[in-house]
Protein backbone atom coordinates (compact mmCIF):
# COMPACT_ATOMS: atom_id res chain seq x y z
CA UNK A 1 0.00 0.00 0.00
CA UNK A 2 2.71 2.46 1.03
CA UNK A 3 4.89 2.29 -2.06
CA UNK A 4 1.85 2.12 -4.31
CA UNK A 5 0.40 5.28 -2.83
CA UNK A 6 3.72 7.07 -3.20
CA UNK A 7 3.82 6.12 -6.90
CA UNK A 8 0.32 7.49 -7.36
CA UNK A 9 1.34 10.70 -5.62
CA UNK A 10 4.43 11.07 -7.81
CA UNK A 11 2.70 10.40 -11.13
CA UNK A 12 -0.27 12.58 -10.33
CA UNK A 13 1.95 15.41 -9.11
CA UNK A 14 4.09 15.35 -12.23
CA UNK A 15 1.49 14.75 -14.93
CA UNK A 16 -2.12 14.73 -13.87
CA UNK A 17 -2.18 17.58 -11.40
CA UNK A 18 0.83 19.38 -12.75
CA UNK A 19 1.45 22.41 -10.58
CA UNK A 20 1.62 24.83 -13.50
CA UNK A 21 -0.64 23.38 -16.13
CA UNK A 22 -3.50 22.04 -14.00
CA UNK A 23 -3.26 23.91 -10.73
CA UNK A 24 -2.07 27.19 -12.28
CA UNK A 25 0.38 27.93 -9.49
CA UNK A 26 3.86 29.29 -10.08
CA UNK A 27 2.90 31.02 -13.32
CA UNK A 28 5.27 33.90 -12.56
CA UNK A 29 8.55 31.97 -12.92
CA UNK A 30 6.92 29.88 -15.64
CA UNK A 31 6.63 32.94 -17.88
CA UNK A 32 9.49 34.93 -16.39
CA UNK A 33 12.34 32.42 -16.38
CA UNK A 34 11.44 30.36 -19.43
CA UNK A 35 13.24 32.53 -21.96
CA UNK A 36 16.46 30.56 -21.94
CA UNK A 37 16.94 26.85 -21.46
CA UNK A 38 19.94 27.32 -19.19
CA UNK A 39 18.18 29.53 -16.68
CA UNK A 40 15.05 27.36 -16.86
CA UNK A 41 17.07 24.35 -15.76
CA UNK A 42 18.67 26.35 -12.95
CA UNK A 43 15.31 27.63 -11.78
CA UNK A 44 13.79 24.15 -12.04
CA UNK A 45 16.39 22.57 -9.80
CA UNK A 46 16.15 25.42 -7.30
CA UNK A 47 12.38 24.84 -7.14
CA UNK A 48 12.79 21.07 -6.62
CA UNK A 49 15.24 21.81 -3.85
CA UNK A 50 13.06 24.34 -2.05
CA UNK A 51 9.80 22.46 -2.55
CA UNK A 52 11.18 19.27 -1.05
CA UNK A 53 12.60 20.99 2.01
CA UNK A 54 9.64 23.35 2.43
CA UNK A 55 7.00 20.62 2.28
CA UNK A 56 8.74 18.52 4.93
CA UNK A 57 9.44 21.44 7.26
CA UNK A 58 5.99 23.02 6.94
CA UNK A 59 4.45 19.61 7.61
CA UNK A 60 6.44 19.29 10.81
CA UNK A 61 5.57 22.80 11.93
CA UNK A 62 1.91 22.16 11.21
CA UNK A 63 1.78 18.89 13.14
CA UNK A 64 3.93 20.05 16.03
CA UNK A 65 2.46 23.48 16.64
CA UNK A 66 -0.78 24.07 14.83
CA UNK A 67 -2.85 20.92 14.50
CA UNK A 68 -4.68 19.87 17.65
CA UNK A 69 -3.57 16.34 18.46
CA UNK A 70 -1.74 14.42 21.14
CA UNK A 71 1.52 15.06 19.29
CA UNK A 72 1.10 18.80 19.60
CA UNK A 73 3.64 20.86 21.47
CA UNK A 74 0.98 22.67 23.45
CA UNK A 75 -0.66 19.38 24.44
CA UNK A 76 2.60 18.25 25.99
CA UNK A 77 2.93 21.51 27.92
CA UNK A 78 -0.61 22.43 28.94
CA UNK A 79 -2.41 19.14 28.51
CA UNK A 80 -5.08 20.90 26.45
CA UNK A 81 -5.64 20.95 22.71
CA UNK A 82 -5.60 24.27 20.90
CA UNK A 83 -6.74 24.46 17.29
CA UNK A 84 -4.27 26.88 15.77
CA UNK A 85 -4.81 25.75 12.17
CA UNK A 86 -6.09 29.20 11.25
CA UNK A 87 -2.47 30.41 11.62
CA UNK A 88 -1.50 28.07 8.79
CA UNK A 89 -0.97 30.59 5.98
CA UNK A 90 1.02 33.11 7.96
CA UNK A 91 3.27 30.50 9.59
CA UNK A 92 3.91 28.76 6.30
CA UNK A 93 4.92 31.99 4.60
CA UNK A 94 7.21 32.76 7.52
CA UNK A 95 8.73 29.30 7.45
CA UNK A 96 9.22 29.19 3.69
CA UNK A 97 10.72 32.67 3.45
CA UNK A 98 13.23 32.16 6.22
CA UNK A 99 13.98 28.64 5.09
CA UNK A 100 14.89 29.78 1.60
CA UNK A 101 17.11 32.48 3.03
CA UNK A 102 18.80 29.97 5.27
CA UNK A 103 19.30 27.48 2.48
CA UNK A 104 20.80 30.21 0.32
CA UNK A 105 23.30 31.12 3.02
CA UNK A 106 24.24 27.53 3.72
CA UNK A 107 24.69 26.73 0.05
CA UNK A 108 26.80 29.81 -0.47
CA UNK A 109 29.08 28.80 2.35
CA UNK A 110 29.28 25.08 1.72
CA UNK A 111 29.14 24.75 -2.03
CA UNK A 112 30.02 27.81 -4.12
CA UNK A 113 29.53 25.95 -7.43
CA UNK A 114 26.01 24.94 -6.43
CA UNK A 115 25.40 28.50 -5.28
CA UNK A 116 26.50 29.78 -8.66
CA UNK A 117 24.08 27.41 -10.38
CA UNK A 118 21.06 28.00 -8.12
CA UNK A 119 22.00 31.16 -6.27
CA UNK A 120 20.26 33.83 -8.29
CA UNK A 121 17.06 31.81 -8.48
CA UNK A 122 16.73 30.96 -4.81
CA UNK A 123 15.53 34.39 -3.61
CA UNK A 124 12.98 34.39 -6.42
CA UNK A 125 11.32 31.32 -4.98
CA UNK A 126 10.91 32.84 -1.53
CA UNK A 127 7.55 34.26 -2.45
CA UNK A 128 6.59 31.69 -5.05
CA UNK A 129 2.94 30.73 -4.66
CA UNK A 130 3.71 27.18 -5.78
CA UNK A 131 5.72 26.52 -2.63
CA UNK A 132 3.02 27.79 -0.32
CA UNK A 133 0.38 26.04 -2.42
CA UNK A 134 2.03 22.65 -2.12
CA UNK A 135 2.57 23.05 1.62
CA UNK A 136 -1.13 23.76 2.02
CA UNK A 137 -2.09 20.93 -0.33
CA UNK A 138 -0.05 18.46 1.71
CA UNK A 139 -2.22 19.34 4.70
CA UNK A 140 -5.47 19.30 2.75
CA UNK A 141 -4.72 15.86 1.32
CA UNK A 142 -3.89 14.48 4.77
CA UNK A 143 -0.48 13.28 3.68
CA UNK A 144 1.92 11.98 6.30
CA UNK A 145 5.51 13.21 6.61
CA UNK A 146 7.04 10.94 3.95
CA UNK A 147 4.16 11.47 1.56
CA UNK A 148 4.43 15.23 1.98
CA UNK A 149 8.14 15.22 1.23
CA UNK A 150 7.74 12.97 -1.79
CA UNK A 151 4.82 15.05 -3.00
CA UNK A 152 6.87 18.24 -2.73
CA UNK A 153 9.72 16.62 -4.62
CA UNK A 154 7.45 15.28 -7.36
CA UNK A 155 5.73 18.61 -7.80
CA UNK A 156 9.18 20.15 -8.22
CA UNK A 157 9.95 17.59 -10.92
CA UNK A 158 6.67 18.40 -12.67
CA UNK A 159 7.44 22.11 -12.47
CA UNK A 160 10.93 21.62 -13.88
CA UNK A 161 9.65 19.40 -16.68
CA UNK A 162 7.10 21.93 -17.84
CA UNK A 163 9.49 24.85 -17.41
CA UNK A 164 12.11 23.15 -19.55
CA UNK A 165 9.55 22.20 -22.21
CA UNK A 166 8.38 25.81 -22.27
CA UNK A 167 11.92 27.19 -22.46
CA UNK A 168 12.74 24.90 -25.38
CA UNK A 169 9.63 26.05 -27.21
CA UNK A 170 10.22 29.71 -26.45
CA UNK A 171 13.80 29.59 -27.67
CA UNK A 172 12.43 28.43 -31.02
CA UNK A 173 9.60 30.93 -30.80
CA UNK A 174 12.06 33.80 -30.49
CA UNK A 175 13.26 33.13 -34.00
CA UNK A 176 9.79 33.07 -35.53
CA UNK A 177 8.36 35.87 -37.56
CA UNK A 178 5.46 36.80 -35.32
CA UNK A 179 2.93 39.59 -35.70
CA UNK A 180 4.00 42.47 -33.46
CA UNK A 181 1.12 42.24 -30.93
CA UNK A 182 1.93 38.58 -30.23
CA UNK A 183 5.62 39.00 -29.51
CA UNK A 184 7.03 38.16 -26.10
CA UNK A 185 4.79 37.14 -23.20
CA UNK A 186 1.62 37.30 -25.30
CA UNK A 187 2.48 34.28 -27.41
CA UNK A 188 3.96 32.61 -24.34
CA UNK A 189 0.58 32.73 -22.63
CA UNK A 190 -1.14 31.28 -25.69
CA UNK A 191 1.49 28.56 -25.76
CA UNK A 192 0.97 27.93 -22.05
CA UNK A 193 -2.75 27.49 -22.69
CA UNK A 194 -2.11 24.97 -25.46
CA UNK A 195 0.31 23.05 -23.25
CA UNK A 196 -2.26 23.05 -20.50
CA UNK A 197 -4.82 21.53 -22.84
CA UNK A 198 -2.28 18.91 -23.90
CA UNK A 199 -1.57 18.01 -20.27
CA UNK A 200 -5.30 17.68 -19.71
CA UNK A 201 -4.95 14.43 -21.61
CA UNK A 202 -3.17 12.91 -18.62
CA UNK A 203 -6.36 13.27 -16.60
CA UNK A 204 -7.48 10.05 -18.30
CA UNK A 205 -4.70 8.06 -16.55
CA UNK A 206 -6.17 5.48 -14.22
CA UNK A 207 -4.55 3.34 -11.59
CA UNK B 1 -13.45 31.86 23.91
CA UNK B 2 -10.63 30.86 26.11
CA UNK B 3 -8.14 33.58 27.01
CA UNK B 4 -5.49 30.85 27.00
CA UNK B 5 -6.28 30.22 23.33
CA UNK B 6 -5.38 33.77 22.43
CA UNK B 7 -2.22 33.63 24.50
CA UNK B 8 -1.19 30.33 22.95
CA UNK B 9 -1.78 31.67 19.43
CA UNK B 10 0.20 34.81 20.10
CA UNK B 11 3.03 32.85 21.65
CA UNK B 12 3.10 30.33 18.80
CA UNK B 13 3.21 32.92 16.04
CA UNK B 14 5.50 35.22 17.99
CA UNK B 15 7.90 32.52 19.03
CA UNK B 16 8.11 31.05 15.54
CA UNK B 17 8.83 34.49 14.12
CA UNK B 18 11.39 35.15 16.82
CA UNK B 19 13.10 31.80 16.36
CA UNK B 20 13.27 32.07 12.59
CA UNK B 21 14.34 35.70 12.67
CA UNK B 22 16.99 35.03 15.28
CA UNK B 23 18.06 31.87 13.52
CA UNK B 24 18.53 33.77 10.28
CA UNK B 25 20.51 36.48 12.00
CA UNK B 26 22.69 33.87 13.63
CA UNK B 27 23.08 31.89 10.39
CA UNK B 28 24.04 35.06 8.55
CA UNK B 29 27.00 35.35 10.93
CA UNK B 30 27.94 31.69 10.93
CA UNK B 31 27.64 31.23 7.20
CA UNK B 32 28.86 34.64 6.14
CA UNK B 33 31.22 34.45 3.21
CA UNK B 34 33.94 37.00 3.50
CA UNK B 35 34.02 39.31 0.56
CA UNK B 36 36.10 42.31 -0.13
CA UNK B 37 33.77 45.27 0.61
CA UNK B 38 35.32 47.08 -2.31
CA UNK B 39 33.65 44.64 -4.69
CA UNK B 40 30.27 45.98 -3.67
CA UNK B 41 31.46 49.56 -3.93
CA UNK B 42 32.76 48.99 -7.44
CA UNK B 43 29.60 47.11 -8.43
CA UNK B 44 27.53 50.07 -7.33
CA UNK B 45 29.50 52.44 -9.53
CA UNK B 46 29.16 50.27 -12.63
CA UNK B 47 26.17 50.90 -14.93
CA UNK B 48 24.62 47.53 -14.02
CA UNK B 49 23.35 46.96 -17.53
CA UNK B 50 25.14 43.59 -17.56
CA UNK B 51 25.93 44.09 -21.24
CA UNK B 52 29.07 41.99 -21.12
CA UNK B 53 31.18 44.49 -23.07
CA UNK B 54 34.00 44.04 -20.55
CA UNK B 55 34.13 40.34 -21.34
CA UNK B 56 32.72 39.24 -18.00
CA UNK B 57 29.35 37.63 -17.29
CA UNK B 58 27.97 40.77 -15.72
CA UNK B 59 28.75 43.90 -13.80
CA UNK B 60 29.22 41.98 -10.54
CA UNK B 61 31.64 39.55 -12.13
CA UNK B 62 33.62 42.45 -13.55
CA UNK B 63 33.65 44.22 -10.19
CA UNK B 64 35.04 41.07 -8.60
CA UNK B 65 37.70 40.75 -11.28
CA UNK B 66 38.70 44.39 -10.89
CA UNK B 67 39.09 44.15 -7.13
CA UNK B 68 40.39 40.61 -6.70
CA UNK B 69 42.36 39.91 -9.83
CA UNK B 70 43.69 43.34 -10.70
CA UNK B 71 41.74 43.54 -13.96
CA UNK B 72 42.03 46.62 -16.17
CA UNK B 73 39.59 49.22 -14.85
CA UNK B 74 38.86 50.84 -18.20
CA UNK B 75 37.06 47.87 -19.71
CA UNK B 76 33.59 49.21 -18.98
CA UNK B 77 32.73 50.86 -22.29
CA UNK B 78 29.17 52.01 -21.49
CA UNK B 79 30.41 53.62 -18.27
CA UNK B 80 33.30 55.24 -20.06
CA UNK B 81 35.78 57.55 -18.40
CA UNK B 82 33.37 58.57 -15.67
CA UNK B 83 33.04 55.05 -14.28
CA UNK B 84 36.73 54.30 -14.73
CA UNK B 85 37.53 57.42 -12.70
CA UNK B 86 35.18 56.36 -9.92
CA UNK B 87 36.64 52.85 -9.81
CA UNK B 88 40.09 54.39 -9.75
CA UNK B 89 39.04 56.48 -6.77
CA UNK B 90 37.78 53.42 -4.89
CA UNK B 91 40.86 51.37 -5.60
CA UNK B 92 43.38 54.19 -5.50
CA UNK B 93 44.50 53.52 -9.05
CA UNK B 94 44.98 55.79 -12.01
CA UNK B 95 42.48 55.59 -14.84
CA UNK B 96 43.64 55.49 -18.41
CA UNK B 97 41.72 56.99 -21.29
CA UNK B 98 38.62 55.31 -22.58
CA UNK B 99 37.43 56.49 -25.94
CA UNK B 100 33.66 56.65 -26.34
CA UNK B 101 32.71 54.46 -29.24
CA UNK B 102 29.65 53.75 -31.31
CA UNK B 103 28.74 50.91 -33.60
CA UNK B 104 28.49 51.51 -37.34
CA UNK B 105 27.40 49.46 -40.31
CA UNK B 106 29.98 48.70 -42.96
CA UNK B 107 27.40 48.18 -45.68
CA UNK B 108 25.10 50.43 -47.67
CA UNK B 109 23.52 47.75 -49.81
CA UNK B 110 19.78 48.04 -49.31
CA UNK B 111 17.61 45.63 -51.27
CA UNK B 112 17.13 48.31 -53.90
CA UNK B 113 20.88 48.82 -54.36
CA UNK B 114 22.39 45.39 -53.80
CA UNK B 115 21.17 42.32 -55.65
CA UNK B 116 19.47 39.41 -53.92
CA UNK B 117 20.33 35.93 -55.10
CA UNK B 118 17.22 34.27 -53.71
CA UNK B 119 14.12 34.93 -51.69
CA UNK B 120 14.76 33.89 -48.10
CA UNK B 121 11.75 32.49 -46.27
CA UNK B 122 13.40 30.86 -43.29
CA UNK B 123 13.82 31.88 -39.67
CA UNK B 124 13.92 35.64 -39.36
CA UNK B 125 17.45 35.86 -38.06
CA UNK B 126 20.78 36.62 -39.73
CA UNK B 127 22.57 33.75 -38.03
CA UNK B 128 20.03 31.27 -39.41
CA UNK B 129 20.05 32.88 -42.85
CA UNK B 130 23.83 32.64 -43.10
CA UNK B 131 23.57 28.88 -42.78
CA UNK B 132 21.58 28.74 -46.01
CA UNK B 133 24.26 29.38 -48.64
CA UNK B 134 25.59 32.41 -46.79
CA UNK B 135 22.44 34.49 -46.88
CA UNK B 136 20.23 35.86 -49.61
CA UNK B 137 22.49 38.62 -50.92
CA UNK B 138 24.69 38.07 -53.93
CA UNK B 139 27.44 40.03 -52.18
CA UNK B 140 28.84 37.67 -49.62
CA UNK B 141 30.04 40.54 -47.43
CA UNK B 142 26.77 42.45 -47.31
CA UNK B 143 24.38 43.04 -44.43
CA UNK B 144 21.39 40.70 -44.52
CA UNK B 145 19.22 43.10 -42.53
CA UNK B 146 17.29 40.43 -40.62
CA UNK B 147 17.98 42.17 -37.34
CA UNK B 148 20.10 39.88 -35.18
CA UNK B 149 21.87 43.04 -34.00
CA UNK B 150 18.54 44.66 -33.16
CA UNK B 151 17.59 41.69 -30.98
CA UNK B 152 20.85 41.51 -29.06
CA UNK B 153 21.33 45.23 -28.41
CA UNK B 154 20.98 45.72 -24.63
CA UNK B 155 20.42 49.46 -25.03
CA UNK B 156 17.72 49.53 -27.73
CA UNK B 157 20.16 51.53 -29.86
CA UNK B 158 20.03 49.65 -33.15
CA UNK B 159 16.95 49.17 -35.28
CA UNK B 160 16.22 47.93 -38.76
CA UNK B 161 15.44 51.05 -40.75
CA UNK B 162 12.92 51.57 -43.50
CA UNK B 163 15.35 50.43 -46.15
CA UNK B 164 15.99 47.11 -44.45
CA UNK B 165 19.40 47.89 -42.99
CA UNK B 166 20.17 48.43 -39.31
CA UNK B 167 20.46 52.04 -38.18
CA UNK B 168 22.49 52.87 -35.10
CA UNK B 169 21.16 55.50 -32.74
CA UNK B 170 24.38 57.26 -31.71
CA UNK B 171 22.70 58.81 -28.68
CA UNK B 172 21.74 55.45 -27.22
CA UNK B 173 24.69 53.40 -28.44
CA UNK B 174 27.29 52.89 -25.74
CA UNK B 175 29.78 51.05 -27.91
CA UNK B 176 29.52 47.85 -25.89
CA UNK B 177 30.08 45.80 -29.02
CA UNK B 178 27.45 43.15 -28.38
CA UNK B 179 26.05 43.62 -31.89
CA UNK B 180 29.54 43.44 -33.40
CA UNK B 181 30.00 40.06 -31.73
CA UNK B 182 26.57 38.83 -32.78
CA UNK B 183 26.72 39.82 -36.45
CA UNK B 184 27.45 36.70 -38.50
CA UNK B 185 28.50 38.79 -41.51
CA UNK B 186 30.92 40.99 -39.56
CA UNK B 187 29.50 44.12 -41.13
CA UNK B 188 29.24 45.93 -37.82
CA UNK B 189 32.23 47.52 -36.16
CA UNK B 190 33.02 50.15 -33.56
CA UNK B 191 34.44 53.57 -34.22
CA UNK B 192 35.19 56.57 -32.01
CA UNK B 193 32.11 58.64 -31.35
CA UNK B 194 33.87 61.82 -32.47
CA UNK B 195 34.47 60.46 -35.95
CA UNK B 196 31.79 61.30 -38.43
CA UNK B 197 33.00 59.79 -41.70
CA UNK B 198 33.30 56.11 -42.51
CA UNK B 199 33.34 53.65 -45.37
CA UNK B 200 30.06 51.77 -45.56
CA UNK B 201 31.27 48.73 -47.45
CA UNK B 202 33.15 45.64 -46.42
CA UNK B 203 33.40 43.82 -49.72
CA UNK B 204 36.81 42.35 -50.47
CA UNK B 205 35.67 41.41 -53.98
CA UNK B 206 37.37 42.87 -57.03
CA UNK B 207 36.01 46.11 -58.46
CA UNK B 208 34.20 44.57 -61.38
CA UNK B 209 32.50 41.92 -59.27
CA UNK B 210 31.39 44.53 -56.76
CA UNK B 211 29.94 46.64 -59.55
CA UNK B 212 27.88 43.68 -60.73
CA UNK B 213 26.60 42.94 -57.24
CA UNK B 214 25.93 46.31 -55.70
CA UNK B 215 25.46 49.89 -56.79
CA UNK B 216 27.13 51.42 -53.74
CA UNK B 217 29.95 48.94 -53.14
CA UNK B 218 33.56 50.02 -52.99
CA UNK B 219 35.31 49.20 -56.27
CA UNK B 220 38.80 49.72 -54.85
CA UNK B 221 39.60 52.67 -57.12
CA UNK B 222 41.90 54.05 -54.37
CA UNK B 223 40.79 57.60 -55.19
CA UNK B 224 40.09 58.29 -51.53
CA UNK B 225 43.53 57.06 -50.52
CA UNK B 226 45.12 59.51 -52.93
CA UNK B 227 42.88 62.44 -52.11
CA UNK B 228 42.83 62.22 -48.32
CA UNK B 229 44.54 65.41 -47.17
CA UNK B 230 45.84 63.89 -43.94
CA UNK B 231 46.82 60.47 -45.32
CA UNK B 232 44.42 58.70 -42.99
CA UNK B 233 43.21 56.20 -45.59
CA UNK B 234 45.18 53.18 -46.69
CA UNK B 235 44.31 50.10 -48.74
CA UNK B 236 43.89 46.82 -46.93
CA UNK B 237 43.26 44.14 -49.51
CA UNK B 238 40.60 45.49 -51.83
CA UNK B 239 39.19 47.92 -49.29
CA UNK B 240 40.33 51.32 -48.07
CA UNK B 241 40.61 51.60 -44.30
CA UNK B 242 40.32 54.87 -42.40
CA UNK B 243 42.70 55.47 -39.53
CA UNK B 244 40.22 57.10 -37.17
CA UNK B 245 42.98 58.71 -35.15
CA UNK B 246 44.32 60.61 -38.12
CA UNK B 247 40.95 61.38 -39.71
CA UNK B 248 39.81 65.00 -39.38
CA UNK B 249 36.25 64.41 -40.65
CA UNK B 250 36.88 66.71 -43.61
CA UNK B 251 34.63 64.60 -45.80
CA UNK B 252 36.74 64.78 -48.92
CA UNK B 253 36.53 61.01 -49.34
CA UNK B 254 32.75 61.17 -49.11
CA UNK B 255 32.70 63.74 -51.87
CA UNK B 256 35.27 62.09 -54.06
CA UNK B 257 34.03 58.50 -53.92
CA UNK B 258 32.64 57.54 -57.35
CA UNK B 259 30.36 54.83 -55.94
CA UNK B 260 29.21 56.88 -52.93
CA UNK B 261 30.37 54.12 -50.60
CA UNK B 262 31.26 56.53 -47.82
CA UNK B 263 28.81 57.85 -45.26
CA UNK B 264 29.06 61.29 -43.72
CA UNK B 265 27.22 61.57 -40.41
CA UNK B 266 27.31 65.36 -40.64
CA UNK B 267 24.31 66.27 -42.71
CA UNK B 268 24.29 69.60 -44.54
CA UNK B 269 27.83 70.69 -43.87
CA UNK B 270 28.10 74.47 -43.67
CA UNK B 271 29.88 76.30 -46.47
CA UNK B 272 32.84 78.59 -45.91
CA UNK B 273 33.46 82.15 -47.02
CA UNK B 274 36.46 84.50 -47.07
CA UNK B 275 36.19 87.86 -45.36
CA UNK B 276 38.06 91.11 -45.97
CA UNK B 277 41.17 90.10 -44.06
CA UNK B 278 42.26 88.08 -47.11
CA UNK B 279 45.59 89.21 -48.50
CA UNK B 280 45.46 87.01 -51.57
CA UNK B 281 48.31 84.66 -50.66
CA UNK B 282 46.75 81.73 -52.66
CA UNK B 283 47.64 79.25 -49.93
CA UNK B 284 44.01 78.21 -49.55
CA UNK B 285 43.67 77.64 -53.28
CA UNK B 286 46.34 74.98 -53.24
CA UNK B 287 44.77 73.28 -50.24
CA UNK B 288 41.16 73.12 -51.45
CA UNK B 289 40.44 69.55 -52.61
CA UNK B 290 37.50 70.53 -54.80
CA UNK B 291 38.95 73.69 -56.33
CA UNK B 292 36.17 75.85 -54.96
CA UNK B 293 38.44 78.82 -54.24
CA UNK B 294 39.39 81.21 -56.97
CA UNK B 295 41.23 84.53 -57.15
CA UNK B 296 44.51 85.93 -58.38
CA UNK B 297 47.52 86.54 -56.21
CA UNK B 298 47.22 89.77 -54.27
CA UNK B 299 43.44 89.96 -54.69
CA UNK B 300 40.70 88.83 -52.31
CA UNK B 301 39.81 85.23 -53.00
CA UNK B 302 36.28 83.91 -53.14
CA UNK B 303 34.80 80.52 -52.37
CA UNK B 304 32.20 79.13 -54.74
CA UNK B 305 29.45 77.95 -52.36
CA UNK B 306 28.20 75.50 -54.97
CA UNK B 307 31.54 73.74 -55.09
CA UNK B 308 32.52 74.02 -51.40
CA UNK B 309 31.95 70.75 -49.52
CA UNK B 310 32.53 72.22 -46.09
CA UNK B 311 35.65 70.22 -45.35
CA UNK B 312 37.30 73.11 -43.54
CA UNK B 313 40.81 72.33 -44.79
CA UNK B 314 41.34 75.91 -45.93
CA UNK B 315 40.70 77.34 -42.45
CA UNK B 316 44.00 76.30 -40.86
CA UNK B 317 45.81 77.01 -44.14
CA UNK B 318 44.92 80.73 -44.07
CA UNK B 319 47.62 82.76 -42.30
CA UNK B 320 45.26 85.68 -41.72
CA UNK B 321 42.34 83.72 -40.25
CA UNK B 322 40.12 85.13 -42.95
CA UNK B 323 38.06 82.01 -43.69
CA UNK B 324 34.86 81.63 -41.71
CA UNK B 325 31.93 79.29 -41.60
CA UNK B 326 28.62 80.52 -42.93
CA UNK B 327 26.10 80.44 -40.12
CA UNK B 328 26.78 78.90 -36.74
CA UNK B 329 29.16 76.04 -36.04
CA UNK B 330 26.42 73.49 -35.81
CA UNK B 331 28.33 70.23 -35.78
CA UNK B 332 31.20 68.58 -34.04
CA UNK B 333 33.76 69.17 -36.74
CA UNK B 334 37.34 69.51 -35.68
CA UNK B 335 38.07 73.01 -36.96
CA UNK B 336 40.89 74.85 -35.31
Amino acid sequence: MGAEKLLVIVVSAIFINNIILSRFLGICPYIGVSKKLGSAIGMGFAVIFVLTIASSVTYLIYVLFLYPSTNNFWYWITGKMYDLTYLRTITFILVIASLVQLVEMVVQKISPPLYKALGIYLPLITTNCAVLGISVLNIEENYNFIESTIHGFAVGIGFTLVLILMAGLREKLDLMDLPKPFEGPAIAFILAGLMSIAFLGFAGLKF
Amino acid sequence: MDIMFIIVSVITAGALGFIFGGGLAYAAKVFSVEKNPKIEEVAEVLPNANCGACGYAGCNAYAEAVVEYDENITLCIPGGKEVADKIAQILGKKAGETVAKVAYLKCKGTHALAKDKAIYNGINDCKAAVLVAGGNKVCEYGCLGLGTCEKVCPFDAIHIGEEGLPVVDDEKCTGCGVCVEACPKNVLDLMPKDNKVYLACSSQDKGKTVKDYCKVGCISCTLCVKKCPVGAISMKGNLPVIDFEKCTNCGVCVHICPTKSYIDKIRNRSKFFIDTKCTGCTKCISVCPVKAISGNEGEKHTIDPNKCIGCGLCVPACPEGAIKIMGALGYGQKVE
